[in-house]
């Protein structure tokens, strides 16, 4: 994924001469280094200092500029709370984007592995959340985010290649696309685990459909509200936190709006580990394998 | 053969014993670094600080890794984990055989420190943090009425923090005669030369003008070492040694360049680097 952020950062770089792009000595792990190469003029390496960082991107918002701030998502989080107090009180056009998200720091272990940065975004007025889930979609979701105003975080990952779209036009924020259609349970999972979602309803006896969300703010409310009408059971999958994340958004919402079972699937309430990407994926149930279990037990419920 | 001098009177250890441990430690680290990727470069450039802290100049006992009385060291440069982890199988926290599981599911290795290892007393992996924590240590060894020190490693890259800075001023408005602070100046960090990527320079006189005393050291050479170790005991201020040192230091094909910085070695150049390390002293 961090390839194709760095093709789409070069793309917006061409389209809006206003895009300055901001690291932390991460240049080269988040690929920024080849927007770099392209717009020297136009890219800052600041030192390991996520806070002052978003100070900085602050002030560039300010003056007109649509800084874009990619850092490793976990340690983006140590700046918070200038993102909470500045950034988005303030509700300043700075783009965050956090990289080796999710699992995806594997062997790194619990310090580099972000598994609550969707909750904390989340709670932050006016931020637009967007998890993409493939390369063309990034490609997509980092234009769409620089067209809006507005503070937007975009999470990825590290080196996924999951493909869930042939063509163009694949993405527009806050709309959840459904991959595949079914009856007995609904599978609603963001990022690139969909495509575990999509493989794990491929082959089950159990009739699911796969709705992928890749904006998780604003959510797709119309779009879950319809597959828990239709399906009656939903299961959420992410590589993140069960609480705070898409499965806490989708219980909020559906607590209200028309209740229905909701079976997460992520991280329960604890630190990741070393390990291997998928060994991890296991660890945490994130695989088609599991799912599948997941699924079978579900429609026990209904 | 002598006894090298200035050691602590807890340590009776030889100069070829010292270089052997060193030797055994940094096999033990292109091993580990063979087996699974990591920071090597990072490693070998503090590699001697380290092995002296432990078997030069601390107190510590690796079958009563609690033991109350004793010094503490924290590795604020998380990701040089592979030297730290060598370091305490070669002091007998736990068995060598348990390296091979670094950054494996269900290792007490992690690829960043954490508690579940016996003598690891901090966690570590973002960097900036270790400073402050060592504060807090060496705040509560003093209000206890112990004789503990505390000793910090940090990377020069990582001195970009603002929480360092923060944490430098805290420790010398306490007044902290306990805590010695050490920087690895390998001149690198992750994108590139540190004066490239922030300037640090001058390292030296800002420390100063932050109310510590600070000295600088040859970061590989053994003997200054543990005599700049041994004259930082005397301070009436927060300490600070700042140790020059090459990123990669004594593999050929790494050394001063930051090759290095996460690597995982082939075949070849495992061998390579195991010939260097048995040719070398
Ligand atoms: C808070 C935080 N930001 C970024 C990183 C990613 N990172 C890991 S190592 C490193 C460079 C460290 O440079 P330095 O402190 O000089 O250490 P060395 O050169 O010895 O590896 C960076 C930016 C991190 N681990 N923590």
């Amino acid at each position: 994924m961090r390839a194709f952020l760095a093709e789409g950062l070069c793309k917006i770089g061409k389209l809006f001469e206003n895009v300055v792009v901001l690291t932390g000595d991460v240049a080269k792990p988040t690929c920024t280094y080849l927007f770099q190469e392209k717009y020297p003029n136009r890219f800052f390496n600041l030192g390991i200092g996520e806070q002052d960082i978003i100070g900085v991107a602050a002030g560039l918002a300010l003056s007109g500029d649509i800084p874009i701030v990619a850092l490793f998502a976990s340690f983006l989080m140590r700046a918070w709370e200038q993102i909470r107090n500045t950034v988005s009180r303030a509700n300043l056009n700075v783009k965050l984007i956090g990289t080796h998200a999710g699992l995806t720091a594997a062997a790194d272990g619990a310090s580099h592995q972000a598994l609550e940065d969707i909750a904390l975004m989340r709670v932050l007025p006016k931020m637009t959340i967007i998890v993409p889930g493939d390369p063309q979609e990034t490609i997509e979701a980092i234009e769409a985010m620089v067209r809006i105003k507005g503070p937007t975080y975009l999470r990825i990952g590290k080196d996924e290649t999951t493909k869930l779209f042939e063509g163009e036009g694949v993405f527009k924020i806050g709309r959840a696309v459904t991959l595949k259609d079914g009856r007995d349970v609904a599978l609603i999972s963001t990022g690139t685990i969909t495509s575990e979602a999509l493989k794990a309803a491929k082959c089950s006896e159990v009739d699911a459909s796969v709705i992928h969300v890749p904006t998780i703010k604003p959510l797709d409310r119309d779009a879950i509200i319809s597959a828990a009408k239709s399906c009656g059971i939903i299961i959420c999958i992410e590589e993140h936190s069960t609480m705070g994340g898409l499965g806490g958004a989708i219980a909020e919402l559906l607590s209200s709006e028309y209740p229905v079972p909701i079976i997460r699937i992520g991280v329960q309430d604890s630190f990741g580990e070393s390990g291997s990407y998928y060994e991890l994926l296991r660890k945490f149930g994130l695989t088609a394998e599991n799912i599948r279990l997941v699924m079978k037990e579900a429609i026990k419920r209904k | 053969m002598n006894s090298i001098s200035g050691a602590s009177s807890l340590h009776c250890i030889t100069e070829l014993d010292i270089k052997e441990k060193i030797k055994s430690i940094r096999r033990s680290v292109i091993e580990m670094i063979h087996n699974e990727s990591g920071h090597l470069g990072s490693s070998l450039s503090c590699l001697e600080i380290i092995t002296v802290l432990y078997f030069m100049k601390m107190r510590h006992n690796p079958k009563n890794p609690n033991w109350e009385e004793r010094d503490y060291f924290i590795l604020s440069k998380g990701h040089a984990a592979p030297a730290l982890y060598a370091v305490l199988a070669e002091a007998g926290y736990f068995s060598k055989e348990e390296l091979k599981s670094f950054r494996r599911l269900g290792s007490r290795l992690q690829g960043h420190p954490d508690l579940r290892l016996p003598g690891i007393e901090a966690p570590s992996g973002s960097l900036g943090q270790g400073l402050s924590i060592g504060v807090g240590l060496a705040l509560g060894a003093h209000n206890h009425g112990r004789k503990s020190k505390v000793y910090v490693l940090m990377g020069d890259g990582e001195c970009d923090e603002g929480q360092f800075w923060e944490a430098l001023m805290t420790a010398a408005h306490l007044k902290l005669t306990n805590l010695i602070l050490i920087i690895d100046r390998n001149g690198w960090q992750l994108d590139g030369r540190t004066e490239e990527i922030k300037k640090k320079v001058p390292l030296k006189a800002k420390i100063e003008s932050f109310g510590w005393k600070v000295y600088t050291v040859d970061g590989h050479n053994v003997q200054k070492i543990i005599e700049v170790l041994n004259q930082a005991e005397d301070s009436r201020e927060p300490v600070a040694i700042i140790a020059y040192t090459k990123k990669g230091y004594g593999i050929s094909f790494l050394e001063n360049t930051n090759r290095g910085h996460k690597i995982q070695l082939n075949d070849e150049e495992y061998l390579m680097a195991l010939k260097e390390i048995e040719e070398g002293n």
